[in-house]
């Protein structure tokens, strides 16, 4: 007979709570930052001079072809190699902002290349410039357009966040494995872990749905 | 003091290859089938197949694959089985590629229209019949240009298999940096091979996606 001993693994309910607030903030850092390098890259694909696109073009192949944890090991443990040191932490963020980077740069690019033609012509012939067009009459039904799969693709980082803690990052995953290093309750922990990741889960994804048109795109 | 050179690196990345290969198609063949099943018992509508299989997807789309891997490592040696990390990364995989691919498969059957069910079903065709004559050579036209895109995907995910102990490309990694303390070039290399596996896969499903949805 298996006997589960979950209140041994609850009872360090502080410990999970500070992972869990760790895989929060790195999600809440890298979220806009990474969405807002995703707009300059799709700009920057769709409009920007020749050798931009291509330079644009390689990042965006080169993180959507690596697994993450690679991109993440490439920075924290190859790195140091060039005399670059960076803490976990830093790491971390950086690793997720480049990697939701890459993939929102495509999300965007597909909402922006669906702009109808005449809403730019509209745009140009009431004298906006080309950054107001953007900004204004482009970006703003484009997000709306992609939000769901760009909301997705937030997640899947937030997700992807739980391997942070196999580089020493405080993060949930790695609370867990902390937990299971003192009680030996393995199973426990990690199924409490991923109970919590599933609930942060759903919760971000109403977060997002409620911040997006009242923040990012309008009504 | 034993030397290494770039190649000695290079060529050991690529037997440790192998097993990252050999792990993305098990996790790709297993996961279709089990995928094609959850899918025929929602098709099917057997009773509460609906509810379980939404649940399964979420459960396996909303938790980090990490934890799932850990799950199936620490979960089946509750059961008294002896696992290896071979059996772990492979079930967890599987599972996990089951639940993205039954989702996808049935956004491809819901493509077809419905008036196409319809009439089969007015054609006195049994479920199996539909499936095989009307729904399945339309939704598989839809479906094989996500499903490679997918595989890029599984392949990207057997790299979590070597925190478990599973020596593919990433483990292969990590052992070669530790024993050459070049970790910027080990990292690097390791980087373009996973490239190199996956860049073609994805510029092919590109070119399905194009091929197939340009004879309309």
């Amino acid at each position: 007979m298996i006997a589960f001993d979950f209140p041994a693994v609850l009872a360090e309910w502080p410990l999970l709570a500070r992972g869990l607030g760790a895989t929060v903030a790195l999600t809440a850092v890298s979220a806009p930052i990474g969405v807002g390098v995703g707009v300059a890259c799709a700009w920057a694909r769709l409009h920007g001079p020749r050798g931009l696109r291509t330079a644009v073009g390689i990042y965006v192949e080169l993180i959507r072809n690596t697994p993450f944890i690679v991109q993440l090991f490439f920075l924290f443990f190859g790195l140091p190699g060039l005399g670059v040191k960076l803490a976990p932490e830093v790491a971390s963020l950086l690793a997720m902002t480049v990697n939701l980077g890459a993939y929102a740069a495509e999300i965007v690019r597909a909402g922006v290349a669906a702009t109808p033609r005449g809403q730019i012509e509209a745009a140009h012939s009431l004298a906006l410039n080309e950054w107001q067009t953007y900004t204004r009459v482009v970006l703003p039904p484009a997000l709306k357009r992609v939000w769901p799969a760009l909301v997705s693709q937030i997640i899947i980082v937030m997700l992807g966040s739980a391997v942070c803690g196999q580089i020493s990052t405080p993060e949930l995953s790695y609370a867990a494995n902390l937990i299971q290093s003192r009680n030996f309750r393995a199973f426990e922990a990690f199924l409490i872990a991923a109970g919590i990741y599933l609930l942060a889960c759903v919760a971000l994804r109403r977060l997002l749905n409620w911040i997006g048109p009242r923040f990012i795109f309008g009504r | 003091m034993v030397e290494f050179s770039l190649w000695d690196i290079v060529r050991n990345l690529l037997l440790a290859g192998r097993w990252t290969v050999v792990l993305s198609l098990i996790a790709f063949s297993g996961g279709a089938v089990v995928a094609a099943a959850l899918l025929l018992a929602r098709l099917a509508r057997l009773p509460g197949a609906d509810t379980v299989v939404g649940l399964y997807v979420q459960l396996f789309q909303g938790t980090p694959l990490l934890m799932q891997l850990f799950l199936a490592y620490f979960g089946l040696a509750l059961f008294g089985m002896n696992v290896s990390a071979w059996v772990a990364a492979s079930v967890a995989l599987t599972l996990y590629t089951s639940a993205f691919l039954t989702e996808i498969w049935r956004g491809c059957v819901n493509a077809v229209p419905r008036g196409q069910w319809e009439a089969s079903a007015a054609l006195a065709m049994n479920l199996g019949e539909q499936l095989r004559h009307v729904i399945a050579p339309q939704a598989l036209r839809v479906a094989v240009a996500p499903t490679v895109g997918f595989l890029v995907q599984v392949v990207k995910a057997t790299a979590l298999a070597s925190v478990i102990g599973f020596v593919e490309l990433t483990k292969a990694g990590t052992m070669i940096s530790n024993a050459t303390f070049r970790p910027f070039a080990v990292y690097a290399c390791l980087a373009l091979m996973y490239f190199g596996l996956c860049y073609p896969i994805s510029a092919w499903s590109r070119s399905l996606e194009r091929k197939l949805s340009g004879h309309r």
